[in-house]
């Protein structure tokens, strides 16, 4: 019989001081992953400052005049104080943020959110299954495991994105591949035929990954149409509902729950989420009106 | 030596559950088959009298597009079927397959498969019931493909 697992219940009591206070961070590199996509390293300007977060988490990431959006932490939870955060060049404030340089300051406000169940998934396999961008929050939980290899059994990464350039932390991943005992299998919407990989959807690589389904917890994230299709193939191949856990994207605000700007059905995402069991997103994903 | 393939056939997760009598005259039209790395398996346009049960390896299905060249649309990898072109009139490839990697295949021949489906129609029914969970399959992965959902996170 499957184990029941606990979901992490909401972390926004874990903030510091005042939740809605942006703290002042400085920015030490800021790096382009793909063509759309860079990532913003930054560390407290006031070192005494305490911050703690777990994997999926996110944070709220002020411009200063222009606004403010909510980033997942894409680094080491065992770094700090160093943050990382990398977003895609979309909008007003992301497009303001990409153009600050070395020195520059941005306000933080966070940990915001639940995380991935990472102590859950000891002793067994992890199969984590991310969708373009949706690899940036699921980064801190494959650190976790990296920093604790042997209490994991198989860890397979399953990677799609549009084209292989739009592949993030390629070098960092094929480090850990050579480093660790970690499958990784990408594959890609389209590509040249000098691509010797996989071309197809993320979900094609389910059925014939490496794990055991009657002992696999599964952690996805990506577009909500992709987590769909994962979520089907998942089941089909045999893993448990209650071991399965979704990062949804919705637009946070306030960040604790109070503007009700990121309501999912009976849920807030950025205090319930944004990491779900699917249990709890399961009968509202995919519905248009929600 | 092996002198028989149904003990291979009959454990391809496709075939599991078949009668032992379709097994029996499946395995009569299948051989095994290796590509190497580049070589073409089956030319669009060319006839399709066959198809394939990958075991090992990547195949590329790959078509040419005007000022583009070469295209890879889709790979199959160990355990996916290759080519559905066999069953339908007229019976000609729709695009090229191209070997990634070192690749060891299940050959079927279709042109006899399709004589022992018109005898046998229960085989036929089981084979057509097969390779529709196949394409329905294909046809959703590429409607996910045609969303060019990494585009911007929803």
């Amino acid at each position: 019989m499957a184990s029941v697992i606990e979901h992490p219940e909401v972390a926004a009591a874990a903030v510091a001081g005042d939740p809605m206070l942006p703290e002042p961070y400085i920015i030490q590199r800021m790096r382009q992953e793909t063509d759309d996509t860079f990532t913003l390293e930054i560390i407290p300007e006031h070192a005494a400052r305490e911050f703690h977060f777990r994997p999926g988490q996110f944070n709220m990431v002020y411009v200063f005049g222009v606004g403010e959006v909510p980033i997942s932490i894409s680094s080491d939870p065992g770094h700090l104080p160093l943050l990382k955060h990398t977003t895609r060049e979309v909008g007003t404030v992301t497009r303001a943020m990409r153009q600050l340089k070395r020195g520059d300051a941005v306000g933080i406000r966070g940990p915001f959110g639940s995380w991935w169940p990472v102590e859950n998934a000891v002793g067994k396999d992890v199969v984590i299954v991310a969708g373009g961008i949706g690899l940036a929050p699921l980064r801190p939980a494959l650190y976790r495991m990296m920093a604790e290899r042997e209490k994991f059994r198989k860890i397979v990464l399953l990677n799609g994105t549009r084209t292989p350039e739009d592949m993030l932390y390629r070098q960092e991943l094929e480090h850990w591949r050579g480093k660790f005992d970690l499958e990784i299998q990408v594959t890609v919407d389209r590509a040249a035929t000098n691509w010797r990989g996989n071309v197809g959807v993320v979900t094609a690589l389910i059925p014939r990954a490496p794990f055991d389904p009657s002992n696999t917890l599964a952690m996805v994230c990506g577009p909500e149409i992709m987590m769909r299709f994962t979520v089907m193939e998942l089941e089909k191949r045999g893993v448990a509902a209650e071991r399965i856990f979704l990062s949804i994207e919705r637009n946070m605000k306030c960040g604790i729950g109070f503007c009700g700007h990121c309501q999912f059905g009976p849920s807030f995402v950025c205090k319930d989420g944004p990491v779900f069991p699917l249990g709890r997103v399961a009968a509202i994903l995919g519905k248009s009106e929600i | 030596m092996i002198d028989t393939l149904e003990p291979i056939v009959v454990q391809q997760g496709f075939f599991q559950g078949m009668e032992e009598k379709h097994i029996h005259l499946i395995t009569g039209c299948a051989r095994n088959v290796r590509f190497e790395p580049g070589s073409v398996i089956f030319r669009e346009g060319d006839a399709a009298n066959q198809f394939y049960l990958i075991r090992k390896g990547l195949v590329a299905l790959q078509c040419a597009i005007p000022h583009r060249g070469l295209t890879t649309i889709q790979t199959l990898g160990p355990d996916e079927m290759l080519g559905w072109s066999w069953l339908l009139a007229p019976h000609r490839w729709n695009f090229d397959a191209r070997a990634q990697q070192f690749t060891l295949a299940l050959e079927f021949d279709g042109a006899c498969l399709r004589a022992k489906c018109d005898e046998d129609h229960d085989l036929g029914y089981e084979l057509y019931k097969r390779f529709t969970r196949v394409v329905t399959g294909h046809l959703a992965a590429t409607r996910l493909q045609l969303l060019d959902m990494y585009g911007q996170r929803d």
